[in-house]
């Protein structure tokens, strides 16, 4: 059999999924570009709720909207992001995880069980945000997987904590990047594996870890079982999924996942996080997620009678230094006041906010929410454009007709 | 991890059944671009990007398939692709 053909056809029973909706997936935001709104689908990946199709190999599928009513985001509607076709399903009592590297006093292998008995056990909500979530909305459109806002979920992440695994190794005092190798894998040899890396001291970061359970699951297989790495603050492309090897070592990684993709020009976005060894004249590697927030409320389109009280909400989240205030404003942007945020569930999660206007006049207006965090940054009224469509923060402009 | 169809541990699997009922504008260079662009994803990446390259963003695209995926495409094949790219899912 040639390679296409198994490509093709091997093992396609293995898979049942619940068909396709053709018809046009509601909700999608009026920025996205045709061939995105056109290519969409709803439809369920095994183990998962119906989601918003943008691939099918690999698999790369969206949250819907009305999801992030809740701030917390349910395992089986949380999206889905694979550059490279070779997904595992691997066995969570036969995998092993090794350690070491040239910066590493020694190296280790350990088990599922390891982990789960010889380290603190520990837990902690983080939002996991792939860089390039809206990039279907970047004007000019910028190729790449065209997500709308849903490239993202909020989970409690529990596991253990990474630097308590590096500790065993010993890291030398040239230690310079961790590297994390998961086993998923390219379809020809020739394409760069999925293999990324941290600065030391992201790795050290007591925040940073190994997790195994997502919600108080076990990891669904698609968001990386039966171990990932969660790296709170950080956008996804640092989270490895089906990690199976982590290296200590004394030069910076210069593959085309760390060297080429997942960079930002320098000095446009308003990141604190640097990391040094990677960095370029002219470009850095993607850092810290920057303040943005998602309105669930009012939705694109939608229509209330004088009188009706209009609900705003929604949620805003940052790169961990947490949430200090979301604006609305019905006008606009002409007026602006302060919405009610709902308690912290921890620095790393989403923050819900809300703030009702009772009866506004007919007519068409104009719902905004700018999200500001503790570090002074608040979101982009203008997009910052960049090549590969990363880190868009633009303020939501959501029309509602009152009639 | 080392590729999959060497060691033949993994399969490489349309995660979900409906991906055969992706189909590519029908016209003149539709199979040469089936041929050569299915094989490490699903075609729906082309329509995905419908509208957003031109004849200069799509060449480049086929380039970086190439010369950075690995993608297995003679250099005589690159202008025929380009040219279904940019006819069918070219900016207009
Ligand atoms: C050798 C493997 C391989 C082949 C063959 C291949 N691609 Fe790709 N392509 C990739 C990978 C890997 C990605 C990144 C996927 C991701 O990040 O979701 C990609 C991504 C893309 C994207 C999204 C934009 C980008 O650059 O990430 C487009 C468009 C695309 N491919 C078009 C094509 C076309 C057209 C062909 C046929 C001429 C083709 N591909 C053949 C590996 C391949």
């Amino acid at each position: 059999m040639d390679r296409r053909t198994f490509l093709w056809t091997s093992g396609l029973g293995a898979f049942v999924a619940a068909g396709p909706s053709f018809a046009e997936v509601p909700g999608q935001p009026a920025g996205l570009g045709e061939g995105a709104r056109a290519s969409a689908v709803l439809e369920a990946l095994p183990g998962k709720r119906a989601l918003i199709k943008r691939s099918y190999r690999p698999p790369n599928f969206e949250t819907p909207l009305e999801v992030f009513r809740d701030t917390i985001t349910p395992n089986d509607a949380f999206f889905v992001r694979y550059h490279l076709a070779g997904i595992p399903d691997p066995d969570p009592a036969q995998w092993r995880l090794s350690l070491g590297g040239a910066a590493a006093g020694k190296s280790l292998s350990l088990s599922l069980a390891d982990l789960q008995s010889g380290f603190e056990q520990v837990e902690l909500p983080a939002v996991c945000l792939c860089s390039g979530n809206r990039r279907g909305l970047s004007s000019p459109h910028v190729a790449g997987v065209q997500w709308g806002y849903g490239a993202m979920g909020n989970a409690r992440w529990g596991g253990v904590r990474l630097r308590d695994l590096l500790a065993k190794v010993a890291p030398a005092a040239e230690a310079m990047e961790v590297l994390f190798d998961g086993a998923d894998s390219p379809v020809l040899e020739r394409t760069p594996d999925y293999v990324k890396s941290l600065p030391l001291w992201k790795a050290l970061d007591e925040n940073t870890l190994l997790a195994f359970t997502m919600n108080g699951e076990p990891l669904p297989r698609w968001n990386g079982a039966p171990v990932r790495l969660v790296v709170p603050g950080w956008t996804a492309t640092y989270w490895v999924k089906h990690l199976d090897s982590i290296r200590v070592e004394t030069q910076p990684l210069k593959n085309f996942w760390m060297a080429s993709a997942y960079r930002i020009p320098k000095g446009k976005f308003p990141v604190v996080d640097r990391f040094l060894t990677q960095e370029t004249e002219t470009t850095t590697p993607i850092t810290e997620i920057i303040v943005n927030s998602l309105l669930t409320s009012p939705l694109e389109g939608q229509r209330l009678a004088p009188g009706d009280p209009l609900l705003v909400e929604g949620i805003a989240w940052d790169g961990g230094f947490g949430i200090a205030s979301v604006d609305v404003s019905t006008d606009g942007g002409v007026h602006w006041s302060r919405a009610e945020l709902a308690p912290e569930l921890g620095r790393f999660s989403f923050r819900g906010f809300r703030q009702v206007f009772p009866g506004l006049s007919a007519g068409r207006h104009v719902v905004m929410a700018r999200a500001s965090n503790r570090a002074g940054t608040t979101q982009t009224l203008d997009l910052i454009f960049n090549p590969a469509g990363y880190h868009n923060n633009v303020v939501q402009r959501i029309a509602v007709d009152i009639v | 991890m080392k590729w999959v169809a060497l060691l033949g541990l993994l399969a490489v699997v349309p995660a979900v059944a409906s991906e055969e009922q992706v189909r590519l504008q029908e016209a003149e260079g539709r199979t040469r671009a089936e041929a050569h662009c299915s094989m490490c994803h699903s075609l729906d990446y082309i329509p995905l990007n419908a509208g957003i390259l031109d004849r200069k963003g799509w060449e480049a695209s086929v380039n970086k398939m190439i010369k950075v995926m690995g993608a297995p495409i003679p250099a005589g094949e690159v202008p025929a692709l380009v040219d279904y790219l940019t006819r069918n899912y070219g900016k207009q």
